[in-house]
């Protein structure tokens, strides 16, 4: 099997292009904000920014310039508030960013749809609502069948999609669990996939447990180890979400010139993931998980 | 019925809030939630007489028995011990549009007179006041969910007769539970007051609701919180007061 490794500067320098649609997956759970923080050293433009819940790392990517558009269904920072740079460039006159927006069922129908091969996909949704109002692309069906109309949204191709998981083998092959969001779907959707781990494990330890795995190799073009990726989302059984700086980061980010210090100290100026966790001591020891074994299960036959 | 013997007599509008709310699911449930004061009168009812309900976060989890309150959907404590971890296609699909939940609780910046609820912006779409955070998997517990209540602090401009822009259609709303009162459709789908809360008047409803209030033609009287429910809300479930000061 040929290895995938690659550090998270290659990584991003090989598979993010300028002005490309980029999807950082992760449902609260496993947001990698290593590798959004890396596209903001590398000074990506003009990139399309899709998720459900953009959350604070595409925040930052907002502030930090890299983003041109933005599709997403819930752009705030979890029972804390508002993203504030997203706020202030959708409420500046003109905007300075443009967006496209849809319900959490409407953005997971647009993967299912990506990840299928098919144009759109049918859903039961937006009846009496403004939403398809706002966005011209959520449009209606008949049913062949029944002839009941129904919602359809597009599907959704990313050009780059980039997931955060506990481990992978060195072909790619991604194990998760906890929450798995929408994590498959945009991987199929994509047509470039990077993974970033917590762990590299060997081919074997995958082969042990074939169930838990998300995402084959076969998908993915990149495995990164960067291990505290996703701080401060968190990884199941790794550490626990930082629900401090998401409650702190709403007065860094509500002045730009905080929101700026803030990207300097910790984004731009830091050479990656381990340098952005030798600059926070006491970090891991106190989102340190503590450990919750499963007994696992018998494959044989 | 609530023992008169054990109920409480020092008790805040947001306890009794969150004890009405937990009231409303029955055991057995269901029951679809969000964060903030919702999710509180659900682990508050299966503490309760709630016991056999299904707690199903949009993040996937099913069943979940959070051990503490968990400030995001996406809480790793919602996971550890749960029932199930959904993908999220097969929350949107196989459970909410395939007709599996039967309460729905939603919140809003704005509800109006029909219950419509506007989660996206404050002023026109396309240049906002201000820019809520949009649907996230509301419009579509909205549409789905058997009944939708909704748990909302009363204020004139939360209550406005018609709601900036429908993210959310009032259609299946049940409910509105505030910290006043609670309003239910009438037969044309008007929210009308049905119900205030211990020491509450009309006049000051009707001061903190932006349309002219229909009462019903029986008003009734909230009964208020239990020992049990206001012991458990402030030593177990909210004892940071995060919610229910």
């Amino acid at each position: 099997m040929k290895s995938k490794v690659l550090p998270m500067k290659d990584a991003v320098a090989a598979f993010v292009k300028d002005g490309d649609v980029v999807v950082i997956e992760g449902f609260t759970h496993l947001i990698c904000f290593a590798a959004g923080h890396e596209i903001i050293r590398q000074g990506r433009k003009n990139l399309t920014l899709a998720r459900l819940t953009p959350d604070l790392i595409y925040d930052q990517m907002i502030q930090a310039g890299v983003a041109r558009k933005l599709i997403f269904s819930w752009a705030g920072n979890p029972g804390v508030g508002s993203l504030h740079a997203f706020r202030r460039a959708v409420e500046a006159v003109p905007p300075r960013i443009e967006i496209e927006e849809y319900s959490h069922f409407g953005m997971v129908a647009r993967l299912c749809a990506g990840a299928a091969n098919l144009p759109f996909w049918p859903l039961r949704d937006y009846e009496g609502t403004d939403i398809p109002k706002a966005n011209a692309l959520i449009k209606s069906v008949e049913c062949p069948y029944t002839g009941e109309r129904l919602a359809a949204v597009p599907a959704l191709r990313p050009d780059v999609t980039i997931v955060h998981a506990q481990r992978a083998d060195a072909g790619g092959n991604t194990q998760v669990w906890g929450l798995m969001g929408v994590q498959k779907e945009a991987a199929f959707a994509s047509k470039r996939v990077i993974v970033v781990v917590e762990e590299l494990v060997p081919e074997s330890v995958i082969r042990q447990d074939p169930n838990r795995t998300l995402i084959p190799g076969l998908q993915v073009d990149a495995v990164v180890v960067e291990p505290w990726g996703a701080h401060p989302s968190y990884a199941q059984g790794c550490y626990d979400r930082d629900n401090d700086f998401y409650a702190a980061w709403d007065k860094i980010a509500r002045e730009e010139a905080s929101f700026e210090k803030y990207l300097d100290e910790y984004v731009r100026g830091v050479k990656d993931r381990a340098e952005y966790m030798k600059k926070q001591p006491g970090l891991a020891e106190r989102l340190k998980a503590k450990p919750r074994i499963c007994s696992g299960v018998d494959y044989g036959y | 019925m609530i023992d008169a013997a054990q109920t409480a007599t020092d008790y805040t509008r947001n306890e009794l809030m969150c004890a009405l709310a937990a009231r409303e699911i029955g055991d057995g449930d269901v029951v679809f939630v969000g964060i903030g004061l919702p999710n509180l009168a659900c682990n508050l009812a299966r503490a309760t007489h709630a016991p056999n309900m299904t707690l199903i976060y949009e993040s996937g989890a099913v069943g979940a028995v959070p051990d503490r309150v968990p400030p995001s959907i996406g809480d790793p404590a919602l996971v550890t011990g749960s029932l199930m971890v959904a993908p999220m296609a097969d929350v949107f699909q196989s459970f909410l549009q395939n007709g599996k939940i039967q309460i729905g609780f939603l919140g809003g910046a704005q509800v109006d007179k029909r219950g419509n609820i506007n989660t996206t912006a404050v002023g026109p779409y396309g240049a906002p006041k201000v820019r809520l955070p949009g649907s996230g998997g509301a419009c579509e517990i909205a549409q789905h969910a058997r009944r939708v209540l909704i748990v909302a602090k009363l204020d004139k401009r939360a209550f406005p007769e018609k709601v900036d822009f429908v993210t959310s259609n009032g259609g299946r709303v049940k409910k509105i539970i505030t910290n006043m009162c609670v309003l239910e459709p009438d037969d044309t789908g008007e929210m009308t007051l049905t119900a205030l809360y211990p020491g509450v008047t009309f006049e000051q409803v009707q001061d903190n609701v932006g349309w002219a209030l229909k009462k019903a033609p029986r008003l009734s009287e909230v009964a208020p919180p239990s020992r049990k429910e206001i012991d458990l809300l402030r030593t177990k479930l909210d004892p940071k007061r995060l919610h229910t000061k």
